[in-house]
């Protein structure tokens, strides 16, 4: 199953270059043994991506995204990590390479941009050498050569008086324009697939804008593969083509970006876009918080984890883990046993309340309080941001 | 309340501090702690205690022979003997007792370290805390003071001040040593006390109108202390080192009296004979300051790892 | 940054007078040793012969006066006479000061050489065997005294194996083969210890290095190990090093003039000793007013590439 251009004609057995399947990941688990405890990261995830497409994973800090994204590229979890299932890239099993196969992927097939520019680039090295050090690693690129290609990027990103830059250290450059640096590192070999973990969170407000527009540009013209991961819904609004929620190492919802807005289904992600304030709204409206905290993923609860703070929770809920599973709509799939939208969720919903569950009197009371959270957000193009 | 004894610089469990703070309490908490000690590290605190048992308690040992006894002089031809059963661990080249000089060089190492980390110990704590804390002139000065003497590198100032008094007996010795390791402590105790001093419950105790000697007392001196002790340990180690080096050269303790390093100075007169009398003394050398280091990079990750996990 | 570097220099300057002024003192404040080093015992019963040995000698002028003169003369190179050779200080030190400079900087050298792959490998597989073993071994090292290593090596390598001469000195004018025959074994005494103490300082700088972001996008873009480790992880702790080194050195001089005595070798460490003997009051002036000027030299030459090689403080000054 998967989300995205319907009717591929490959068949079945052909992973070639020609399928537009450019990564497929299968029951993916990730659990740390820790002094504590065994740490269940991720548990079971699946997906599939198509070249071209762009794909957002969100969910809080905790819900097991980074984890995800890291496994599937095999960077650096550390020791006591115990990975499990497959991540076919172009054909081949990820998970199933030796590191020096991983090497000669990363940064010339998959590429990463991290968190934090200020502490993801090398502060005693100059700034040309970092965007191109791997190009002439991978490639055999010459000096002269490499030095021309890395103003070429640069200036691809919008860095102004590249020229001069790129013989500069990285701290003499503002937080945005390091973040074009990794941003150009990244793209030096040109990747077929790009993950990018959070990189806007570090970053000023209005720098997060341009640096996003950036990567969708480039995503465009190269006709790249982009992974963004981030805890905030805004990012990703109208600029990536479909979503995966996470919550406690699992998918709990996975949508077009269209559906997931206007269609929300899962309890969470909708708590999510509940939370997300509006210009709609009138000043100090306050914003709604989701109740409760994140699970401790040492011990998470039996049956669904998001239970201990959905206002829809029923005693199935408790007792059996729901599965992800298709809805109506193609592409659609949520894991919840009271998908909203649905009559068993209104039913839910009413008996919650006159059971006065904390949570649902919240839901409701921000609700009341709140007219316009009725009705459904419209993507402007730009984002919400 | 800020009550000094649950404050440690080591940043331990807080609970673990509170319950053991009777001194039975601290006798299990030792106790325990070296219980978990790698074996390595169990072993050099072993040898340690033996070292320095046997070295306070030499006159009480039956039958140890008098390290001073050149027997060839009486008649007895038992130079350059390897170990044998009436000497152990056999003779020098003028027919002493190896084992019994051992003994009695380790007072001499003992001493002169524990002595000179002692003096340091207390004038780090005291100096350091006072010129971290209250800073200003006093602070100037002493640290005018201390940058000067940490110029002279230790051995060279060592040497020097020994030989111009025409004394060597290890009174002398470890007053001079007192006067250059002094400094260092110093540095090390200011800094662990101008730290301490920018925390919180020290400026809450001035908040309050307490005097400042008392917080000098009750505040800044419990905190620095084990600072201060951490560097005395390694400069147990050092201090080891630095007299067995000034005893083979001729510069340490007066010759009859046995000492590490000049058994090994006389040990090199006939070395191609006899090799045991290198042997033995460089050996106990070199474990006992391995010793010292060892317990002391064990204590320093067992800081670090609890830290870690705060 | 230039007027960092002046004032460094500066507190250079003072910290010299200060320390040759101290030094000063100490050698000249003890009035009968001069005297016994100048006139045998016996000959000092005529007491107008000492006097008049003390006025030649200016003993008898106040001790900043002695010490204004004796700077005066410093600075224009002239140190003064041995009391026992008669020959200048100066030319014995400049003689002397060569073979003492070599047998610190190969040490140096040699311990660089072994520390820099030892604590890199170290750092890369911590915890792991080699990093156990590595650190094991240092921490051995670490408790010998340079002088017990020496004769070890003596034992195994000049007394059993004839590899090395056992003491003694061969100048470079004889040439480098036979100079390196001769300064093998005093050097690698030294740099045993001095390795260790490198080794474990770079293991923890670089363990650290390696757990920055900045490792982990390097490895994100498939750089291998080896390159990261030396090109990214090595950079950063070059300042480390050089600060450790800088330190050192007291310890290091020290070594150096025990190992010079060890070895018989005649550098300035062996004279030093012998004027103490001979109560050579002039030259142990001369020589430990050297030395302490080069160490404190040594130290601001330290503080300044600090300030080269790290170009966040060339920014920030």
């Amino acid at each position: 199953m998967t989300i995205g251009v319907e009717g591929t004609t490959a068949s079945a057995a052909a992973k070639t270059i020609l399928d537009s399947e450019i990564l497929r990941v299968e029951d993916l688990h990730t659990s740390f043994f820790l002094p504590i405890g065994e740490l269940q990261a991720v548990r079971g995830v699946s997906f599939s991506l198509h070249r071209g497409r762009s794909l957002g994973i969100v969910g809080e800090s905790g819900s097991g995204k980074t984890v995800l994204a890291r496994s599937i590229m095999r960077l650096n979890l550390g020791a006591n990590v115990e990975i499990s299932g497959s991540a076919f890239f172009e054909g081949r099993d990820l998970l199933a390479l030796s590191r020096r196969e991983m090497r000669r992927i990363w940064g010339s097939d998959i590429a990463m941009i991290f968190q934090d520019p200020m502490t993801s680039l090398n502060p005693m090295v100059k700034v040309g050498r970092q965007v191109t050090e791997h190009l002439r690693k991978h490639n055999g690129v010459g000096r002269q050569e490499a030095k021309r290609i890395a103003l070429d990027l640069l200036n691809e990103v919008r860095i102004p008086e590249a020229a001069s830059r790129i013989d500069r250290f990285p701290h003499e450059l503002s937080g945005g324009m390091r973040q074009r640096v990794s941003i150009a590192s990244a793209l030096a070999c040109e990747p077929s697939l790009l993950f990018a973990d959070e990189p806007t969170t570090a970053l000023d407000v209005t720098v997060q804008h341009q640096i996003l527009n950036l990567l969708s540009r480039e995503q465009r013209q190269r006709n790249m593969t982009m992974v963004m991961v981030t805890h905030d819904l805004g990012v990703v609004a109208g600029r990536t083509d479909d979503i995966l929620v996470m919550y406690a190492g699992k998918v709990v919802e996975q949508a077009s970006t269209v559906e997931i807005f206007d269609k929300t289904q899962h309890p969470y992600t909708e708590a999510l876009m509940r939370s997300i304030p509006r210009t709609a709204q009138a000043s100090h409206t306050p914003l709604v918080a989701i109740t409760g905290r994140p699970p401790v993923a040492t011990h998470l609860p039996k049956g669904c984890a998001f239970s201990p703070r959905c206002p829809y929770v029923q005693p199935r809920c408790h007792e059996e883990d729901p599965v992800l599973a298709p809805t109506g709509t193609s592409g659609h799939k949520v894991a919840c046993w009271y998908p909203v939208g649905s009559d068993s969720n209104r039913e839910a919903f009413e008996r919650n309340l006159s059971n006065r569950l904390p949570q649902t009197l919240a839901v409701a009371e921000s609700l009341g309080a709140d007219q316009s959270s009725e009705t459904p957000i419209s993507v402007p193009e730009g984002g919400l941001a | 309340m800020s009550s000094p004894s649950s404050v440690t610089a080591v940043g331990g469990s807080a609970t673990e501090e509170e319950h053991s703070a009777s001194s039975a309490g601290r006798v299990i908490r030792v106790l325990r702690a070296f219980a978990k000690m790698p074996w390595l590290t169990k072993l050099c605190c072993l040898w340690l205690m033996v070292v320095i048992l046997t070295a306070a308690l030499a006159d009480l040992i039956p039958g140890l022979a008098d390290p001073n006894h050149q027997g060839f002089i009486f008649g007895e031809s038992k130079t350059n003997d390897g170990p044998s059963a009436s000497h152990w661990l056999g003779t020098d080249n003028v027919s002493r007792d190896i084992l019994s000089r051992l003994i009695y060089g380790a007072r001499v190492s003992l001493i002169f370290a524990i002595s000179g980390v002692s003096i340091g110990v207390f004038i780090g704590c005291v100096l350091g805390s006072i010129a971290g804390f209250l800073k200003g002139s006093v602070d100037s000065v002493a640290m005018s003071v201390v940058d000067v003497m940490l110029s002279f590198p230790a051995l060279v100032g060592l040497l020097f001040v020994s030989t111009m008094l025409e004394s060597r007996s290890l009174a002398t010795l470890c007053l001079i040593t007192a006067i250059f390791i002094w400094p260092r402590f110093t540095r090390v105790g200011r800094a662990a006390a101008l730290s301490v001093a920018g925390r919180d419950f020290v400026t809450a105790a001035k908040a309050i109108g307490t005097s400042r000697r008392r917080i000098l007392l009750r505040e800044i001196l419990p905190n620095v202390f084990p600072a201060v002790l951490a560097f005395g340990l390694v400069s147990m180690a050092i201090l080891v080192i630095l007299e067995s080096t000034l005893s083979f050269l001729g510069l340490g303790v007066e010759i009859p009296t046995a000492s590490w390093g000049g058994m090994i100075a006389q040990a090199r007169q006939d070395l191609l004979i006899n090799v045991w009398p290198l042997i033995w003394p460089s050996v106990t050398l070199i474990f006992t300051v391995y010793s010292f280091n060892n317990i002391v990079d064990w204590l320093r990750e067992r800081v670090a790892v609890r830290s870690a996990a705060l | 940054m230039s007027k960092m570097i002046a004032g460094r220099l500066t507190r250079l300057a003072l910290t010299l007078l200060v320390v040759s002024f101290v030094t000063f003192v100490g050698v000249n404040v003890l009035p009968g040793d001069a005297i016994n080093a100048l006139i045998p015992i016996d000959a000092q019963q005529d007491q107008e012969f000492v006097e008049q040995v003390r006025e030649e000698w200016g003993l008898n002028d106040p001790m900043l006066v002695r010490y204004g003169r004796w700077l005066g003369n410093a600075v224009q190179g002239d140190l003064g006479d041995s009391i026992v050779t008669g020959r200048p200080v100066t030319d014995e030190i400049v003689h002397r000061l060569p073979i003492t400079l070599e047998i610190m900087f190969v040490a140096v050298g040699l311990s660089l050489l072994l520390a820099i792959p030892l604590g890199l490998l170290s750092a890369y597989r911590e915890g792991r065997r080699p990093d156990r073993v590595i650190s094991g071994v240092a921490q051995l090292a670490l408790s010998m005294p340079v002088f017990v290593t020496g004769l070890i090596l003596i034992y195994f390598f000049a007394l059993k194996l004839h590899w090395f001469p056992a003491t003694g000195w061969n100048r470079f004018s004889k040439g480098i083969g036979p100079n390196l025959k001769t300064v093998a074994l005093p050097a690698i005494s030294l740099a045993i210890t001095e390795a260790a103490v490198y080794t474990r300082v770079l293991r923890s700088d670089v363990i650290t290095t390696l757990k920055e972001n900045y490792i982990l996008s390097a490895r994100a873009k498939g750089l291998t190990d080896r390159y990261i480790l030396f090109r990214h992880g090595l950079r950063p702790s070059l300042l480390t090093l050089v600060t450790v080194v800088g330190l050192s050195i007291g310890t290091l001089i020290g070594g150096t003039l025990v190992v010079e005595y060890l070895f018989a070798i005649p550098g300035l460490g062996r004279r030093i000793f012998s004027a103490i003997y001979q109560r050579d009051f002039m030259m142990v002036q001369g020589i430990t007013i050297l030395i302490t000027a080069f160490y404190v030299i040594v130290n601001t030459v330290v503080d300044l590439a600090y300030m080269v090689v790290d170009p966040r403080i060339r920014r920030t000054s």
